[in-house]
Protein backbone atom coordinates (compact mmCIF):
# COMPACT_ATOMS: atom_id res chain seq x y z
CA UNK A 1 0.00 0.00 0.00
CA UNK A 2 3.06 2.65 1.40
CA UNK A 3 4.85 1.76 -2.32
CA UNK A 4 1.71 2.36 -4.57
CA UNK A 5 1.04 5.31 -2.77
CA UNK A 6 4.84 6.56 -3.01
CA UNK A 7 4.86 5.04 -6.82
CA UNK A 8 1.73 7.62 -7.86
CA UNK A 9 3.37 10.52 -5.76
CA UNK A 10 6.57 9.83 -7.98
CA UNK A 11 3.91 9.84 -11.25
CA UNK A 12 2.50 12.94 -9.68
CA UNK A 13 5.58 14.86 -9.36
CA UNK A 14 7.04 13.61 -12.44
CA UNK A 15 4.01 14.78 -14.86
CA UNK A 16 4.33 18.10 -12.82
CA UNK A 17 7.43 18.49 -13.71
CA UNK A 18 7.80 19.07 -17.22
CA UNK A 19 4.90 21.61 -16.86
CA UNK A 20 6.87 23.44 -14.30
CA UNK A 21 9.95 23.07 -16.24
CA UNK A 22 8.78 23.25 -19.65
CA UNK A 23 6.93 27.19 -18.98
CA UNK A 24 10.48 28.41 -17.89
CA UNK A 25 12.52 26.56 -20.63
CA UNK A 26 9.98 28.59 -23.41
CA UNK A 27 10.76 32.02 -22.38
CA UNK A 28 8.39 33.67 -24.82
CA UNK A 29 6.01 31.54 -23.03
CA UNK A 30 6.28 33.73 -20.29
CA UNK A 31 5.78 37.18 -22.39
CA UNK A 32 2.58 35.21 -24.59
CA UNK A 33 1.18 34.13 -21.37
CA UNK A 34 1.41 37.14 -18.86
CA UNK A 35 1.49 40.35 -21.06
CA UNK A 36 -0.11 39.51 -24.27
CA UNK A 37 -3.35 38.50 -22.60
CA UNK A 38 -4.11 41.55 -20.74
CA UNK A 39 -4.81 43.09 -23.77
CA UNK A 40 -8.33 41.73 -24.25
CA UNK A 41 -8.82 42.64 -20.36
CA UNK A 42 -7.95 45.89 -21.01
CA UNK A 43 -10.46 46.24 -23.49
CA UNK A 44 -13.13 45.58 -21.73
CA UNK A 45 -11.72 47.78 -19.02
CA UNK A 46 -12.02 50.26 -21.60
CA UNK A 47 -15.69 49.35 -22.22
CA UNK A 48 -16.65 50.17 -18.59
CA UNK A 49 -15.03 53.24 -18.51
CA UNK A 50 -16.31 54.10 -22.08
CA UNK A 51 -19.97 53.40 -20.46
CA UNK A 52 -19.44 55.00 -17.31
CA UNK A 53 -19.35 58.66 -19.68
CA UNK A 54 -23.06 58.13 -20.66
CA UNK A 55 -25.93 58.01 -17.39
CA UNK A 56 -26.73 55.21 -16.36
CA UNK A 57 -27.74 52.66 -12.86
CA UNK A 58 -24.40 51.57 -12.29
CA UNK A 59 -22.34 54.55 -13.01
CA UNK A 60 -21.17 55.31 -9.28
CA UNK A 61 -19.89 51.48 -9.99
CA UNK A 62 -17.83 51.68 -13.04
CA UNK A 63 -14.48 51.23 -10.70
CA UNK A 64 -15.39 48.00 -9.22
CA UNK A 65 -16.89 46.96 -12.43
CA UNK A 66 -13.38 47.14 -13.83
CA UNK A 67 -11.78 45.32 -10.97
CA UNK A 68 -14.37 42.40 -11.88
CA UNK A 69 -13.20 42.59 -15.47
CA UNK A 70 -9.56 42.09 -14.16
CA UNK A 71 -10.45 39.29 -11.90
CA UNK A 72 -12.41 38.12 -14.26
CA UNK A 73 -9.88 37.81 -16.82
CA UNK A 74 -7.45 36.85 -14.51
CA UNK A 75 -9.69 33.11 -14.11
CA UNK A 76 -10.04 33.04 -17.62
CA UNK A 77 -6.40 31.79 -17.47
CA UNK A 78 -7.26 29.16 -15.61
CA UNK A 79 -10.24 27.77 -17.30
CA UNK A 80 -8.54 27.97 -20.55
CA UNK A 81 -5.46 25.80 -18.48
CA UNK A 82 -8.26 23.41 -17.58
CA UNK A 83 -9.55 23.17 -20.97
CA UNK A 84 -6.48 22.62 -22.96
CA UNK A 85 -4.23 21.27 -20.48
CA UNK A 86 -6.35 19.15 -18.67
CA UNK A 87 -9.57 17.99 -21.17
CA UNK A 88 -8.39 18.10 -24.06
CA UNK A 89 -4.85 17.03 -22.74
CA UNK A 90 -5.14 13.26 -23.24
CA UNK A 91 -6.48 13.60 -26.42
CA UNK A 92 -2.99 15.62 -27.25
CA UNK A 93 -0.98 12.29 -25.36
CA UNK A 94 -2.92 10.04 -27.51
CA UNK A 95 -2.04 11.96 -30.70
CA UNK A 96 1.45 12.10 -29.83
CA UNK A 97 1.61 8.75 -28.67
CA UNK A 98 2.23 9.12 -25.23
CA UNK A 99 -1.08 7.78 -23.82
CA UNK A 100 -0.62 4.05 -24.51
CA UNK A 101 2.82 5.02 -22.43
CA UNK A 102 0.89 5.86 -19.42
CA UNK A 103 -1.67 2.88 -20.05
CA UNK A 104 1.47 0.25 -19.57
CA UNK A 105 2.98 2.27 -16.52
CA UNK A 106 2.06 1.10 -13.04
CA UNK A 107 0.59 4.03 -11.58
CA UNK A 108 -2.64 5.54 -11.21
CA UNK A 109 -4.34 7.34 -14.20
CA UNK A 110 -5.71 9.95 -11.15
CA UNK A 111 -1.74 10.32 -10.40
CA UNK A 112 -1.07 11.32 -14.26
CA UNK A 113 -4.15 14.20 -14.33
CA UNK A 114 -3.25 15.33 -11.13
CA UNK A 115 0.27 15.65 -12.00
CA UNK A 116 -0.97 17.75 -15.05
CA UNK A 117 -2.84 19.47 -12.32
CA UNK A 118 -0.59 20.42 -10.22
CA UNK A 119 1.91 21.59 -12.50
CA UNK A 120 -0.85 23.79 -14.66
CA UNK A 121 -2.10 25.17 -11.69
CA UNK A 122 1.70 26.08 -11.15
CA UNK A 123 2.20 28.21 -14.43
CA UNK A 124 -1.27 29.61 -15.06
CA UNK A 125 -1.11 31.25 -11.38
CA UNK A 126 1.90 33.06 -12.89
CA UNK A 127 -0.53 34.46 -15.43
CA UNK A 128 -3.25 34.89 -13.80
CA UNK A 129 -1.09 36.60 -10.78
CA UNK A 130 0.10 39.05 -13.57
CA UNK A 131 -2.82 39.88 -14.99
CA UNK A 132 -4.08 41.21 -11.27
CA UNK A 133 -1.06 42.73 -10.86
CA UNK A 134 -0.50 44.67 -14.20
CA UNK A 135 -4.07 45.47 -13.82
CA UNK A 136 -4.03 46.83 -10.77
CA UNK A 137 -0.95 49.27 -11.73
CA UNK A 138 -2.55 50.20 -15.00
CA UNK A 139 -5.78 50.76 -13.98
CA UNK A 140 -5.55 51.41 -10.40
CA UNK A 141 -7.93 49.11 -8.94
CA UNK A 142 -8.40 49.32 -5.24
CA UNK A 143 -9.67 46.36 -3.71
CA UNK A 144 -11.66 46.33 -0.16
CA UNK A 145 -10.82 42.84 1.05
CA UNK A 146 -13.05 40.65 3.10
CA UNK A 147 -12.03 38.02 5.51
CA UNK A 148 -8.69 36.37 4.48
CA UNK A 149 -9.38 32.88 5.52
CA UNK A 150 -12.25 33.33 3.27
CA UNK A 151 -10.53 34.45 0.43
CA UNK A 152 -8.35 31.65 0.27
CA UNK A 153 -10.41 28.92 1.38
CA UNK A 154 -12.71 30.07 -1.95
CA UNK A 155 -9.68 30.07 -3.89
CA UNK A 156 -8.29 26.76 -3.22
CA UNK A 157 -12.10 24.81 -3.35
CA UNK A 158 -12.37 26.61 -6.64
CA UNK A 159 -9.09 25.00 -8.07
CA UNK A 160 -9.87 22.44 -6.61
CA UNK A 161 -13.13 21.81 -8.21
CA UNK A 162 -12.63 23.48 -11.45
CA UNK A 163 -9.35 20.71 -12.01
CA UNK A 164 -11.56 17.95 -10.63
CA UNK A 165 -13.97 18.83 -13.63
CA UNK A 166 -10.77 19.08 -15.61
CA UNK A 167 -9.98 15.87 -14.86
CA UNK A 168 -13.62 14.55 -15.65
CA UNK A 169 -13.25 16.03 -18.85
CA UNK A 170 -10.11 14.52 -19.64
CA UNK A 171 -11.14 11.16 -19.14
CA UNK A 172 -14.49 11.94 -21.28
CA UNK A 173 -12.27 13.41 -24.14
CA UNK A 174 -9.80 10.76 -23.89
CA UNK A 175 -11.26 8.51 -26.66
CA UNK A 176 -12.33 11.55 -28.96
CA UNK A 177 -10.80 12.93 -32.02
CA UNK A 178 -11.06 16.45 -33.34
CA UNK A 179 -14.26 16.99 -31.52
CA UNK A 180 -11.85 17.51 -28.38
CA UNK A 181 -9.94 20.18 -29.64
CA UNK A 182 -13.75 21.40 -31.10
CA UNK A 183 -15.52 20.76 -27.90
CA UNK A 184 -12.99 22.95 -25.65
CA UNK A 185 -13.06 25.70 -28.30
CA UNK A 186 -16.68 25.74 -28.00
CA UNK A 187 -16.77 26.35 -24.34
CA UNK A 188 -14.75 29.32 -24.24
CA UNK A 189 -16.90 32.42 -25.23
CA UNK A 190 -20.35 30.68 -24.16
CA UNK A 191 -18.53 29.77 -20.51
CA UNK A 192 -17.59 33.93 -20.26
CA UNK A 193 -20.87 34.55 -20.91
CA UNK A 194 -22.35 32.40 -18.72
CA UNK A 195 -20.27 32.22 -15.38
CA UNK A 196 -19.83 36.01 -15.65
CA UNK A 197 -15.93 36.55 -16.48
CA UNK A 198 -16.75 40.11 -17.31
CA UNK A 199 -19.68 41.13 -15.52
CA UNK A 200 -21.23 39.98 -12.15
CA UNK A 201 -23.29 36.87 -13.06
CA UNK A 202 -26.57 37.75 -10.88
CA UNK A 203 -27.55 39.89 -13.82
CA UNK A 204 -28.26 36.93 -15.81
CA UNK A 205 -31.13 36.12 -13.75
CA UNK A 206 -31.28 33.26 -11.18
CA UNK A 207 -32.20 30.64 -13.45
CA UNK A 208 -29.35 30.65 -15.65
CA UNK A 209 -27.21 31.78 -12.39
CA UNK A 210 -27.87 28.36 -10.94
CA UNK A 211 -27.84 26.39 -14.01
CA UNK A 212 -23.96 27.72 -14.53
CA UNK A 213 -23.28 27.20 -10.79
CA UNK A 214 -22.05 23.86 -11.99
CA UNK A 215 -19.51 25.02 -13.45
CA UNK A 216 -16.81 25.91 -10.64
CA UNK A 217 -15.48 29.12 -11.77
CA UNK A 218 -18.94 30.81 -11.94
CA UNK A 219 -19.49 30.35 -7.77
CA UNK A 220 -16.06 30.67 -7.41
CA UNK A 221 -15.17 34.10 -9.01
CA UNK A 222 -18.73 35.78 -7.27
CA UNK A 223 -16.99 34.56 -3.74
CA UNK A 224 -13.68 35.99 -5.13
CA UNK A 225 -15.51 39.87 -6.39
CA UNK A 226 -17.64 39.69 -2.90
CA UNK A 227 -14.94 38.88 -1.08
CA UNK A 228 -12.62 41.23 -3.11
CA UNK A 229 -14.57 44.12 -3.22
CA UNK A 230 -17.04 44.15 0.01
CA UNK A 231 -18.45 47.21 -0.66
CA UNK A 232 -20.70 46.47 -3.83
CA UNK A 233 -20.75 42.94 -1.95
CA UNK A 234 -23.88 42.91 -1.31
CA UNK A 235 -25.37 44.44 -4.66
CA UNK A 236 -23.45 42.57 -7.34
CA UNK A 237 -23.51 39.06 -5.26
CA UNK A 238 -25.37 36.28 -6.63
CA UNK A 239 -25.28 33.85 -3.47
CA UNK A 240 -24.13 34.67 0.20
CA UNK A 241 -19.93 33.56 0.34
CA UNK A 242 -20.82 30.76 3.06
CA UNK A 243 -23.53 29.15 0.30
CA UNK A 244 -21.18 29.19 -2.44
CA UNK A 245 -17.72 27.65 -0.24
CA UNK A 246 -20.55 24.75 0.68
CA UNK A 247 -21.57 24.49 -2.89
CA UNK A 248 -17.66 24.89 -4.11
CA UNK A 249 -16.71 22.15 -1.44
CA UNK A 250 -19.83 19.44 -2.94
CA UNK A 251 -18.42 20.44 -6.36
CA UNK A 252 -14.92 19.23 -5.63
CA UNK A 253 -15.87 15.81 -4.15
CA UNK A 254 -18.31 15.38 -7.03
CA UNK A 255 -15.79 16.01 -9.63
CA UNK A 256 -13.34 14.02 -8.13
CA UNK A 257 -15.45 11.11 -7.44
CA UNK A 258 -16.64 11.36 -10.72
CA UNK A 259 -13.41 11.88 -12.45
CA UNK A 260 -12.53 8.63 -10.58
CA UNK A 261 -15.09 6.40 -11.94
CA UNK A 262 -15.37 8.30 -15.57
CA UNK A 263 -11.42 8.02 -16.52
CA UNK A 264 -12.10 3.85 -15.30
CA UNK A 265 -14.90 3.47 -17.76
CA UNK A 266 -13.86 5.20 -20.94
CA UNK A 267 -10.12 3.70 -20.39
CA UNK A 268 -12.69 0.04 -20.63
CA UNK A 269 -14.71 1.35 -23.24
CA UNK A 270 -11.42 2.83 -25.40
CA UNK A 271 -9.40 -0.48 -25.07
CA UNK A 272 -12.78 -2.88 -25.77
CA UNK A 273 -13.50 -0.07 -29.39
CA UNK A 274 -9.61 0.16 -30.21
CA UNK A 275 -9.62 3.94 -29.65
CA UNK A 276 -6.74 4.40 -26.94
CA UNK A 277 -4.11 4.26 -29.90
CA UNK A 278 -5.70 5.94 -32.66
CA UNK A 279 -4.32 9.02 -34.03
CA UNK A 280 -5.30 11.57 -36.56
CA UNK A 281 -8.88 11.10 -36.66
CA UNK B 1 1.85 27.74 -66.42
CA UNK B 2 2.34 28.54 -62.55
CA UNK B 3 -0.86 30.71 -62.17
CA UNK B 4 -2.45 27.32 -63.01
CA UNK B 5 -0.69 25.33 -60.34
CA UNK B 6 -0.97 27.83 -57.76
CA UNK B 7 -5.13 28.12 -58.49
CA UNK B 8 -4.70 24.66 -57.81
CA UNK B 9 -3.07 24.48 -54.57
CA UNK B 10 -4.93 27.26 -53.13
CA UNK B 11 -8.61 25.48 -54.08
CA UNK B 12 -6.92 22.02 -53.16
CA UNK B 13 -5.34 23.79 -49.72
CA UNK B 14 -9.31 25.54 -49.26
CA UNK B 15 -11.01 22.26 -49.82
CA UNK B 16 -8.63 20.61 -47.44
CA UNK B 17 -9.20 23.02 -44.61
CA UNK B 18 -12.76 22.91 -44.81
CA UNK B 19 -12.55 19.24 -44.28
CA UNK B 20 -10.59 19.74 -41.46
CA UNK B 21 -12.71 22.52 -39.76
CA UNK B 22 -16.48 20.38 -40.51
CA UNK B 23 -16.01 17.06 -41.31
CA UNK B 24 -15.60 16.13 -37.72
CA UNK B 25 -19.21 16.54 -36.78
CA UNK B 26 -22.36 16.69 -38.57
CA UNK B 27 -23.46 19.86 -40.32
CA UNK B 28 -26.51 20.53 -37.93
CA UNK B 29 -23.92 20.53 -34.98
CA UNK B 30 -21.34 22.27 -36.97
CA UNK B 31 -23.46 24.69 -37.77
CA UNK B 32 -24.44 25.07 -33.79
CA UNK B 33 -20.65 24.96 -33.35
CA UNK B 34 -19.89 28.04 -35.48
CA UNK B 35 -22.43 30.02 -33.71
CA UNK B 36 -22.38 29.78 -30.46
CA UNK B 37 -19.12 31.06 -30.00
CA UNK B 38 -19.34 34.23 -32.08
CA UNK B 39 -22.84 35.23 -30.75
CA UNK B 40 -21.60 33.90 -27.38
CA UNK B 41 -19.11 36.70 -27.55
CA UNK B 42 -21.48 39.54 -28.77
CA UNK B 43 -23.88 38.78 -26.06
CA UNK B 44 -21.32 39.47 -23.06
CA UNK B 45 -20.85 42.67 -24.09
CA UNK B 46 -24.51 42.91 -25.00
CA UNK B 47 -24.43 42.35 -20.82
CA UNK B 48 -22.16 44.42 -20.21
CA UNK B 49 -24.27 46.94 -21.52
CA UNK B 50 -27.16 46.30 -20.26
CA UNK B 51 -25.83 46.47 -16.96
CA UNK B 52 -24.69 49.78 -17.08
CA UNK B 53 -27.14 51.35 -19.18
CA UNK B 54 -30.04 49.41 -18.20
CA UNK B 55 -30.86 48.35 -21.66
CA UNK B 56 -29.62 48.45 -25.33
CA UNK B 57 -32.35 51.12 -26.54
CA UNK B 58 -30.03 53.62 -24.27
CA UNK B 59 -27.07 55.34 -26.28
CA UNK B 60 -28.41 53.35 -29.26
CA UNK B 61 -25.52 54.83 -32.15
CA UNK B 62 -22.93 53.95 -29.29
CA UNK B 63 -24.59 50.53 -28.89
CA UNK B 64 -24.58 49.78 -32.99
CA UNK B 65 -20.98 51.12 -33.01
CA UNK B 66 -19.89 48.24 -30.22
CA UNK B 67 -21.82 45.48 -31.79
CA UNK B 68 -21.16 46.20 -35.26
CA UNK B 69 -17.31 46.69 -33.97
CA UNK B 70 -17.15 43.30 -32.40
CA UNK B 71 -19.33 41.58 -35.26
CA UNK B 72 -16.75 42.40 -37.84
CA UNK B 73 -13.70 41.22 -35.55
CA UNK B 74 -14.57 37.69 -35.45
CA UNK B 75 -12.75 37.94 -38.96
CA UNK B 76 -9.49 39.17 -37.46
CA UNK B 77 -9.36 36.64 -34.40
CA UNK B 78 -10.65 33.43 -37.18
CA UNK B 79 -8.40 34.73 -39.77
CA UNK B 80 -4.97 35.60 -38.08
CA UNK B 81 -5.81 32.36 -35.62
CA UNK B 82 -6.35 30.22 -38.80
CA UNK B 83 -3.41 31.00 -40.61
CA UNK B 84 -0.84 30.50 -37.75
CA UNK B 85 -2.67 27.74 -36.69
CA UNK B 86 -2.11 25.83 -39.97
CA UNK B 87 1.97 25.91 -39.18
CA UNK B 88 1.51 24.82 -35.38
CA UNK B 89 -1.94 21.76 -36.68
CA UNK B 90 0.94 20.69 -39.80
CA UNK B 91 4.15 20.90 -37.76
CA UNK B 92 3.20 19.00 -34.75
CA UNK B 93 -0.42 17.52 -34.50
CA UNK B 94 -0.77 15.77 -38.29
CA UNK B 95 2.89 16.21 -38.61
CA UNK B 96 2.59 16.59 -42.05
CA UNK B 97 4.30 20.36 -42.41
CA UNK B 98 7.57 18.28 -43.88
CA UNK B 99 5.89 16.60 -46.60
CA UNK B 100 3.39 19.47 -47.75
CA UNK B 101 7.13 21.44 -47.98
CA UNK B 102 8.56 18.37 -50.37
CA UNK B 103 5.67 18.18 -52.68
CA UNK B 104 6.36 20.37 -56.20
CA UNK B 105 3.40 23.58 -54.44
CA UNK B 106 3.84 26.95 -53.27
CA UNK B 107 3.80 26.63 -49.43
CA UNK B 108 1.94 30.18 -49.35
CA UNK B 109 -0.17 29.86 -51.68
CA UNK B 110 -1.13 26.44 -49.67
CA UNK B 111 -1.43 28.82 -46.57
CA UNK B 112 -3.68 30.81 -48.66
CA UNK B 113 -5.76 28.43 -49.34
CA UNK B 114 -6.34 26.74 -45.80
CA UNK B 115 -7.16 30.57 -44.91
CA UNK B 116 -10.18 30.90 -47.13
CA UNK B 117 -11.87 27.91 -45.01
CA UNK B 118 -11.04 30.10 -42.08
CA UNK B 119 -12.83 33.27 -43.95
CA UNK B 120 -15.90 31.21 -45.14
CA UNK B 121 -16.55 29.57 -41.55
CA UNK B 122 -16.10 33.44 -40.30
CA UNK B 123 -18.42 34.98 -42.68
CA UNK B 124 -20.95 32.62 -41.42
CA UNK B 125 -20.52 33.36 -38.06
CA UNK B 126 -20.15 37.18 -39.16
CA UNK B 127 -23.82 36.79 -41.01
CA UNK B 128 -25.58 35.03 -37.72
CA UNK B 129 -23.95 37.63 -35.31
CA UNK B 130 -25.21 40.51 -37.51
CA UNK B 131 -28.59 38.87 -38.28
CA UNK B 132 -28.61 38.48 -34.37
CA UNK B 133 -27.73 42.04 -33.70
CA UNK B 134 -30.70 43.01 -36.51
CA UNK B 135 -33.54 41.09 -35.44
CA UNK B 136 -32.93 40.30 -31.69
CA UNK B 137 -31.31 43.70 -30.54
CA UNK B 138 -32.40 46.34 -33.04
CA UNK B 139 -29.56 47.05 -35.12
CA UNK B 140 -31.34 49.48 -37.56
CA UNK B 141 -29.54 48.08 -40.45
CA UNK B 142 -31.38 48.29 -43.75
CA UNK B 143 -30.86 45.99 -46.78
CA UNK B 144 -32.18 49.10 -49.02
CA UNK B 145 -29.90 51.45 -47.68
CA UNK B 146 -26.65 50.39 -46.60
CA UNK B 147 -23.91 51.18 -48.98
CA UNK B 148 -23.25 47.73 -51.02
CA UNK B 149 -20.12 49.01 -53.05
CA UNK B 150 -18.11 50.22 -49.91
CA UNK B 151 -18.94 46.91 -48.13
CA UNK B 152 -17.85 44.66 -50.91
CA UNK B 153 -14.86 46.69 -51.68
CA UNK B 154 -13.55 47.29 -47.95
CA UNK B 155 -14.41 43.39 -47.17
CA UNK B 156 -12.33 42.20 -50.16
CA UNK B 157 -9.62 44.27 -49.71
CA UNK B 158 -9.79 44.09 -45.47
CA UNK B 159 -9.40 40.34 -46.26
CA UNK B 160 -6.43 40.80 -48.52
CA UNK B 161 -4.71 42.96 -45.29
CA UNK B 162 -5.94 40.17 -42.69
CA UNK B 163 -4.43 37.03 -44.62
CA UNK B 164 -1.11 38.79 -45.24
CA UNK B 165 -0.63 39.52 -41.62
CA UNK B 166 -1.69 36.34 -40.61
CA UNK B 167 1.05 35.27 -43.17
CA UNK B 168 3.67 37.55 -41.48
CA UNK B 169 2.16 35.67 -37.87
CA UNK B 170 2.59 32.71 -39.75
CA UNK B 171 6.22 33.15 -40.79
CA UNK B 172 7.30 34.05 -37.26
CA UNK B 173 5.22 30.52 -36.01
CA UNK B 174 7.86 28.00 -38.10
CA UNK B 175 10.04 29.60 -34.85
CA UNK B 176 8.06 29.36 -32.02
CA UNK B 177 6.92 26.37 -29.95
CA UNK B 178 3.38 24.74 -29.10
CA UNK B 179 2.24 28.24 -28.06
CA UNK B 180 1.52 29.54 -31.34
CA UNK B 181 -1.76 30.33 -29.96
CA UNK B 182 -0.34 32.92 -27.75
CA UNK B 183 0.97 35.12 -30.34
CA UNK B 184 -2.39 34.92 -31.99
CA UNK B 185 -3.94 35.80 -29.07
CA UNK B 186 -1.83 38.54 -28.19
CA UNK B 187 -1.72 40.31 -31.73
CA UNK B 188 -5.83 39.95 -32.19
CA UNK B 189 -5.92 41.45 -28.21
CA UNK B 190 -3.50 44.23 -29.55
CA UNK B 191 -6.15 44.96 -32.59
CA UNK B 192 -9.23 44.64 -30.26
CA UNK B 193 -7.29 47.48 -28.15
CA UNK B 194 -6.17 49.94 -30.21
CA UNK B 195 -8.37 49.11 -32.94
CA UNK B 196 -11.77 51.10 -31.75
CA UNK B 197 -13.54 47.79 -32.25
CA UNK B 198 -15.83 47.88 -29.20
CA UNK B 199 -14.56 51.43 -27.72
CA UNK B 200 -13.86 54.31 -29.75
CA UNK B 201 -9.53 55.48 -29.99
CA UNK B 202 -10.69 58.74 -28.48
CA UNK B 203 -10.99 56.55 -25.01
CA UNK B 204 -7.02 55.62 -25.16
CA UNK B 205 -4.20 57.54 -24.04
CA UNK B 206 -2.76 59.92 -26.64
CA UNK B 207 0.23 57.44 -27.68
CA UNK B 208 -2.84 54.22 -28.14
CA UNK B 209 -4.43 56.56 -30.37
CA UNK B 210 -1.49 57.08 -32.17
CA UNK B 211 -0.69 53.36 -32.63
CA UNK B 212 -4.78 52.48 -33.20
CA UNK B 213 -4.59 55.50 -36.47
CA UNK B 214 -1.16 53.02 -37.56
CA UNK B 215 -2.94 49.95 -37.64
CA UNK B 216 -4.86 49.31 -40.88
CA UNK B 217 -8.22 47.03 -39.06
CA UNK B 218 -9.00 50.86 -37.24
CA UNK B 219 -9.86 52.02 -40.95
CA UNK B 220 -11.39 48.99 -41.98
CA UNK B 221 -13.70 48.57 -39.39
CA UNK B 222 -14.84 52.01 -39.77
CA UNK B 223 -15.63 51.52 -43.26
CA UNK B 224 -17.53 48.51 -42.31
CA UNK B 225 -19.54 50.83 -39.89
CA UNK B 226 -20.40 53.11 -42.72
CA UNK B 227 -21.17 50.65 -45.27
CA UNK B 228 -23.72 49.26 -43.17
CA UNK B 229 -25.09 52.13 -41.24
CA UNK B 230 -24.35 55.33 -43.49
CA UNK B 231 -26.91 57.23 -41.86
CA UNK B 232 -26.09 56.48 -38.49
CA UNK B 233 -22.71 57.31 -36.90
CA UNK B 234 -20.86 57.54 -33.62
CA UNK B 235 -19.15 61.43 -33.20
CA UNK B 236 -16.11 61.34 -31.62
CA UNK B 237 -14.76 58.52 -32.66
CA UNK B 238 -11.81 60.30 -33.72
CA UNK B 239 -12.06 58.74 -37.65
CA UNK B 240 -15.71 60.58 -38.54
CA UNK B 241 -13.88 62.66 -40.67
CA UNK B 242 -12.50 60.90 -42.78
CA UNK B 243 -14.26 60.36 -46.21
CA UNK B 244 -14.87 56.93 -47.61
CA UNK B 245 -12.86 57.42 -50.65
CA UNK B 246 -9.65 57.93 -48.35
CA UNK B 247 -10.98 55.08 -46.08
CA UNK B 248 -10.53 52.43 -49.33
CA UNK B 249 -7.06 54.47 -50.20
CA UNK B 250 -5.71 53.41 -46.72
CA UNK B 251 -6.69 50.47 -46.41
CA UNK B 252 -5.61 49.30 -50.47
CA UNK B 253 -2.26 50.98 -49.15
CA UNK B 254 -2.16 49.22 -45.99
CA UNK B 255 -3.22 45.84 -47.71
CA UNK B 256 -0.19 46.12 -50.37
CA UNK B 257 2.18 46.95 -47.48
CA UNK B 258 1.39 44.15 -45.43
CA UNK B 259 1.86 41.80 -48.51
CA UNK B 260 5.12 42.56 -49.45
CA UNK B 261 5.84 42.54 -45.67
CA UNK B 262 4.09 39.01 -45.22
CA UNK B 263 6.73 37.76 -47.93
CA UNK B 264 9.48 39.38 -46.64
CA UNK B 265 8.90 37.88 -43.08
CA UNK B 266 7.69 34.12 -44.26
CA UNK B 267 10.89 33.48 -46.16
CA UNK B 268 12.66 34.87 -43.37
CA UNK B 269 10.76 32.50 -40.89
CA UNK B 270 11.12 29.64 -43.37
CA UNK B 271 15.18 30.08 -43.62
CA UNK B 272 16.00 30.63 -40.12
CA UNK B 273 13.27 27.16 -39.62
CA UNK B 274 15.21 25.18 -41.71
CA UNK B 275 18.33 26.07 -40.52
CA UNK B 276 17.75 25.37 -36.90
CA UNK B 277 16.06 22.42 -38.10
CA UNK B 278 12.47 23.49 -36.80
CA UNK B 279 10.19 22.24 -39.74
CA UNK B 280 9.52 19.03 -38.01
CA UNK B 281 9.80 19.82 -34.81
CA UNK B 282 7.24 19.04 -31.96
CA UNK B 283 6.79 20.40 -28.63
CA UNK B 284 4.29 18.62 -26.05
CA UNK B 285 4.85 20.26 -22.50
Amino acid sequence: MKEYLLLNLRALKGRAYPRVVGGTRELSWIFFDTVLPLLTVAAYVFVYKYLGTFEGPQQEYIAQFIGYVILGGAMTAYWMNVLWSMAAQFYWEKEIGNLQLYMIAPMSRMAVLGGMALGGMFYTSVRAISTIVIGVLIFGVTFSLGPPIYLVLVFILTLIALYGMGMLFASLYMIYGREAWHMSSLLTEPIYLVSGFYFPVRYLGSIVALSASIIPITLGLDALRQLMFTETAGIHGFLPVEVELVALAVLSVLFLFLARHSLRFMENLGRKTGRLTMRWQ
Amino acid sequence: MAMKENLRTLLGAGWLGWQMEANWTDPFLFLVYSVAKPVSGALILVFMYIVILGGVAAQSTAFAYIFLGNAFFIYVGQVLFGVTWVIHEDREHFQTLKLIYISPISFYYYIIGRAGSKILIATIAVVVTLLFGVFALGIPVDAFTMDWGLLILCLTVGMACLVSIGIALAGITFLTAKHSGGINEGIAGLFYVFCGVVFPITQLPAWGQSLGYAIPVTYWLEAMRKALLPAQQLQGTGLQGIENIWLVALLAVSALFFYFLSILIFRLGDYLARRAGKIDMTTAY
